[in-house]
């Protein structure tokens, strides 16, 4: 290792750094602009000067920019010399003349960069008395404020936007004074990884709009750490409540998962917590007759309980009675505590997973491959350096964004091992990109449609979800001719299979990445096959990325009982109970934990099911449509009021912490199990002991401990979260900033007695600006501050170095599966090929980062981009039909008819149509049941004016902006 | 020359696709313009590289590029708009909004401006009656500023139109646009 001399101290350092990752690394104070950890050193801002010596006796030295330097063994450096530091504040200095020094009115403020670094280049005062340059700011869309006088042309915004996350529709326009970062014209901002621009800006160019409605300081935000429900890639976040509403989410750094980045699903999907469709109050369902009114006489109205009341009712549940059944209903989005509880609630042989069959056999086959000794499940990190990617059967931008991310950096690695061997080192962003002359680590992409990584592929296969297995299954057997062959597949197919299983087997690294998402099981047979005859080329398992919906679709599997009279447990399953018990005179109740089953099997077969049940007792956190429909209705925590477990696809068990209390009588689901087998426990003389332990969970912790001992896939869970009684020098960690504002003001206008902090006593964290702030501990830490460093560069302080792993180790626990049964061999079952029948299309699910996610669709900005969805049509069903792009069509259904816009896509088959999944405002379709649908048109777009061909003389059109 | 992707293999077209549905500015670019970028592409490394040339070749018959025309000319090379926008508004040479029959670039730039530049800048839009950036009632002139004509020895320097004007200075611009309009 390298030893280098900074301001005449030693250090011992990693060989082939920047001198400024290395500052930064050691912990010392260099300020920066356009150096990002993740984007590399482009030189470009000049801030980090640092003056170099060429020997001891050396006296004057030069200056380098240190993001450019490389450390050299016996270097001797200083930050502190005058002329470096005269240099940088110079650089501030002059990018200051341009910007409007707003801070009182910027949002960036407080947790800015560049206010961060103004002052660690010690320019404190403004010289400079001409006027400054002004833009006209654009609307980027719902979800991004655009002030680009605040602009000091650092260039990491497109760097960002374009380089890292393949956006097209953000540009640096304009040249000299007047460089502007912004789109061609206004209009939201296309890619779904926009957000992190908001982080990316050193300066308040870019804000959180969502932000903007509710804003708050930073300072003046109650955070704790929590983790991003909207998919299971299992982001880290930090949550920000004031005044009781959820004001923000942002990222929380998290070395194997999200790193510096999230979605803009999981970043502004937050605003359903505020909702208006929030339930707060306990609320029993009464039928009455409205008089004068078009209700129908069944319509229900919900007066509200009193919580004792509901428990009570909830209780009643408890007592035997052999004229009823209680049947519970768990949820893929609701914590495995909740899950449990209710599993322990109802007893293991009345719970149901609730999801269709379909989606029960998904989760069970993603789980067995996970369980396979052939199966090695990838972090992030890991994701990003794969040589060799196939995908199968996934559209990842859409059902696990933050994987897509990282697998569009992994396409570079044969570039970066091209900049390895020419000795270039791999954080000179510039000359690495340079070399770059369209050389990709191989990326193979087998879906049913493009998907927006389409640009970096290096091939891709666009076909029926029967069609993706058998390329599958033809991959595996290439790979090892033992596995079983595929017959009738078309020459270029053959030779495309050929040419991925000789990637996959060639790269050091191959990825798999496959999942649900085509709601087909022999895609997951067929990566079973893949695996299994890669791990034995490779004698070692294979990183296979196996991606599910929901944030606890895994943990909701591992919670199913082992029985052994194991019954299927999916929602068609309680139907027929529902049925057989109400011919055989028998009531059944259903307790449904946070669940519409209306999104999940056929609307018509839900309705019977839940008009069928004698009583409905539903616990949530919207008013969705099952809700709608309860007798009994309890309201339960969002994520972020509640403590919990969730088991993401990478099969990571993590624990998050309420940011705040839930308003009213908001608390987690498996306490209103817990208080109503209490209530139980101390009305009756006789109750079972599962009831009666649960009637002694008090905390979060008793949850844990009973689940580890009943589901032996979860050993180790109840360890995840630091103890509730942690102290740090015998304090709880805060959740309030030391400088969080008004607190004994703040609610003044209601009482002017301070208001009491709410007291925890499930976690190690306080509701208090009192405890201890920045020695926490990861899972522990909700947002990193360090004197000097307000912005989110601060995390840097808390990295064992700049963009690696956190101190103190990365949170969260990744569960060993045990494979069930023993290892059964070979997957012989090959579908056979798709038929394309003109009059009957076949439906293939289509997923959208923006609409295909239950709760963060009552988020306005991702339900006004929800609106975009459209039903992806095969330009050659489209000819026969009469459809262009953008037309109204619409899809007959058995007995359900349809409309929506339409998309072409030349890459698609004949023969089937990609429909948008849980999008507000459409139908649920249960594609078990109606796998087919007749295509017409409804009405011709409007046509764009623009398809004309004007003279060539000066058209009399609108200028541009310049 | 040609882009080797050493890996990557050619799939068939059955299988890749990467077809395109007809945009909506399909039929904008007239065939004699496409003609012209055609000829360009094969001289560069990239699509985005013959942008500037595209651009110009399309203003050569429109006067300037508008919206529409930058999403055609975007669309017919496969770009981003927001790309070819950052092209056309960095060159001085593309004109995002109508300009003049004549365009005067005169130079701002150091030697000119040791030279009196900013004299001859000043007696331009005196004359004129514009300001830098802006078009004569008429529709005769476009002023725009532009960094170095190459003619530095020769400062201050204008060109109007093709037309290079060296030696500048208040008298010669009289005479100049004396001329023009005789
Ligand atoms: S908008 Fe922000 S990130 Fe982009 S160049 Fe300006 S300051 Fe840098
Ligand atoms: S990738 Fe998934 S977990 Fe991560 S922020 Fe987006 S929705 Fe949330
Ligand atoms: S951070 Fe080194 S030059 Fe910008
Ligand atoms: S500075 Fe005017 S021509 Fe060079």
């Amino acid at each position: 290792m390298p030893k280098i001399k900074i301001d005449g101290k030693e250090y011992e350092v990693e060989a082939g750094q920047n001198l400024l990752h290395t500052c930064l690394s050691l912990g010392l104070d260099l300020p920066y602009f356009c150096w990002h950890p993740e984007m590399g050193s482009v030189g470009a801002c000049r801030q980090c000067a640092v003056t170099q010596y060429a020997n001891e006796e050396d006296e004057r030295g030069r200056l380098v920019m240190g993001c450019m330097t490389p450390v050299t063994d016996g270097g001797i450096y200083s930050i502190g010399d005058q002329s470096a530091q005269d240099f940088r504040s110079a650089v501030i200095e002059d990018l200051m003349t341009n910007h409007p020094h707003d801070c009182p009115v910027c949002e960036e403020g407080g947790e800015c960069h560049l206010q961060d670094m103004t002052e660690m280049s010690g320019h404190t005062v403004r010289y400079y008395e001409g006027s400054k340059r002004t833009h006209v700011n654009q609307d980027l869309g719902p979800f991004i404020n655009h002030e680009m006088n605040r602009c000091i042309t650092c260039y990491r915004c497109v760097r960002y936007y374009r380089e890292y996350a393949g956006g097209t529709d953000l540009a640096a326009l304009g040249r000299n004074y007047q460089v502007y970062f912004g789109r061609q014209q206004d209009g939201a901002l296309e890619s779904e990884f926009a957000g992190n621009l908001v982080e990316v800006c050193p300066t308040g160019v870019f804000t959180d709009k969502t932000f903007s409605g509710h804003y708050a300081r930073k300072w003046d935000l109650q955070t704790a750490p929590s983790v991003c429900n909207h998919c299971a890639v299992g982001c880290n976040t930090t949550p920000g409540e004031r005044y009781g509403a959820l004001r923000r989410v942002v990222n929380r750094y998290h070395g194997d998962i999200n790193g510096y980045f999230l979605c803009d699903r999981g970043r502004f999907g937050y605003e359903y917590v505020n909702s208006e469709l929030r339930l707060k109050r306990v609320l029993g369902a009464a039928e009455k007759d409205l008089l004068a009114t078009t209700a129908t006489k069944d319509t229900k109205v919900f007066p509200e309980i009193s919580p004792q009341k509901g428990v009570q009712k909830l209780a009643e549940l408890l007592s035997p009675d052999s004229a009823r059944q209680v049947i519970g209903i768990g949820s893929p989005r609701a914590t495995l505590e909740n899950n449990f509880a209710l599993r322990q609630f109802v007893g293991d042989e009345n719970f149901y997973l609730g999801v269709s069959p379909r989606a029960a056999s998904l989760m069970e086959g993603c789980k067995s491959l996970h369980a396979s000794p052939d199966t090695r499940s990838p972090t992030i990190p890991d994701i990003e350096a794969a040589d060799a990617v196939f995908i199968l059967g996934e559209d990842v931008s859409n059902t696990a964004p933050r994987v897509a991310l990282a697998l569009r950096q992994s396409v570079r690695n044969a570039v970066l091992d091209k900049a390895r061997k020419l000795k270039i080192p791999t954080w000179q962003d510039a000359a690495v990109r340079q070399l770059d002359d369209g050389e990709r680590s191989p990326l193979f992409i087998a879906a049913t449609e493009p998907t927006r990584l389409a640009d970096v592929v290096s091939g891709l296969l666009v076909a029926a979800p029967q069609d993706l297995a058998r390329f599958g299954f033809a991959v595996a057997h290439t790979i090892d001719p033992s596995a079983p062959a595929v017959t009738g597949l078309s020459q270029p197919q053959q030779r495309a299979a050929v040419q991925v299983a000789e990637w996959l087997m060639s790269a050091r690294n191959p990825l798999l990445v496959t999942g649900s998402g085509c709601q087909s099981e022999d895609i997951i047979e067929a990566s079973r096959n893949i695996t299994r005859a890669l791990a034995k080329h490779r004698a070692a398992p294979v990183n296979t990325c196996i991606v599910q919906p929901e944030a606890n679709s895994l943990g909701l599997s591992l919670l199913q009982p082992e029985t052994p009279t194991a019954h299927q447990q999916h929602l068609m399953q309680v139907a027929q109970l529902v049925e057989e018990n109400q011919e055989a005179g028998l009531g059944t109740c259903l307790v449904i934990l946070e669940n519409d089953l209306f999104t999940r099997i056929d609307p018509h077969i839900a309705e019977r099911l839940i008009r069928g049940a004698k009583t409905v007792v539903v616990l949530d956190v919207l008013l969705t449509g099952t809700t709608q429909r309860a007798d009994l209705i309890f309201p339960a925590s969002a994520v972020v009021e509640s403590q919990g477990t969730f088991v993401s696809n990478e099969g990571r068990a993590q624990h998050f912490y309420p940011v705040y209390e839930g308003s009213d009588y908001i608390q987690e689901s498996w306490r209103w199990l817990a208080d109503a087998a209490l209530y139980f426990c101390q009305h009756n003389t006789e109750f079972p002991p599962h009831i009666e332990a649960m009637a002694n969970w008090e905390h979060t912790a008793d949850v844990d401990a009973a689940l580890q001992n009943a589901v032996p896939g979860l050993a180790g869970i109840s360890e995840i979260p630091p103890d509730r009684n942690f102290r740090i020098s015998g304090l709880k960690v805060a959740r309030q900033t030391h400088r969080y504002s008004g607190r004994t003001a703040m609610y003044a206008n209601l009482c002017v007695a301070e208001k009491k902090q709410p007291v925890d006593d499930d976690s190690p964290l306080s509701y208090s600006m009192e405890g201890a702030h920045s020695e926490a501990p990861p899972a522990l830490a909700s947002s990193s501050w360090a004197p000097g460093w307000n912005s989110n560069q601060s995390i840097n302080k808390f990295q064992d170095e700049v963009g690696g792993h956190l101190r103190g180790g990365e949170s969260g626990l990744r569960l060993t599966l045990e494979e069930a049964g023993s290892d059964s061999g070979w997957k012989t079952e090959i579908p056979n090929a798709f038929a394309a029948d003109p009059e009957q299309l076949l439906i293939v699910p289509r997923y959208c980062v923006f609409g295909s996610d239950e709760l963060s669709n009552e988020a306005p900005g991702v339900r006004e981009l929800s609106a975009r969805a459209k039903l992806l049509v095969s330009s050659l069903d489209a000819d026969r039909l009469d459809i262009r792009n953008h037309d109204r069509v619409g899809l007959q259904i058995r007995d359900q008819d349809l409309e929506l816009d339409a998309e072409l896509c030349a890459d698609l088959p004949a023969g089937m149509v990609c429909l948008p999944m849980g999008i507000p405002g459409l139908p649920h379709i249960d594609l078990d049941i109606s796998a087919y649908a007749g295509l017409r048109l409804v009405q011709r777009a409007a046509t764009a004016p623009v398809s004309r061909n004007p003279s060539p003389d000066i058209a009399p059109e609108t200028g541009g902006q310049q | 020359m040609a882009r080797t992707i050493e890996k990557a293999v050619t799939v068939e077209p059955e299988i890749i696709a990467r077809e395109k549905v007809p945009g909506p500015y399909a039929n904008y670019l007239t065939a004699q313009e496409k003609a012209e970028i055609d000829h360009e592409i094969p001289r560069y490394e990239t699509k985005r590289a013959v942008g500037i040339d595209a651009l110009k070749i399309v203003q050569k018959y429109r006067g300037w590029i508008s919206d529409d025309t930058l999403k055609a000319v975007a669309e017919y090379l496969s770009l981003s708009v927001a790309e070819l926008e950052g092209v056309a508004t960095f060159y001085t040479l593309i004109f995002r909004e109508p300009v003049g029959r004549q365009v005067i670039y005169y130079c701002d730039s150091v030697s000119c401006w040791i030279m009196g530049g900013e004299q001859v800048r000043a007696k331009l839009e005196e004359h004129l009656g514009i300001k830098p950036g802006e078009t004569t009632a008429d529709g005769e002139y476009t002023l725009i500023p532009i960094q170095c004509l190459g003619d530095c020895d020769k400062a201050p320097v204008m060109m109007v139109g093709e037309q290079m004007h060296r030696h500048l200075s208040c008298e010669k611009i009289r005479e100049i646009f004396a001329g023009e309009n005789a």
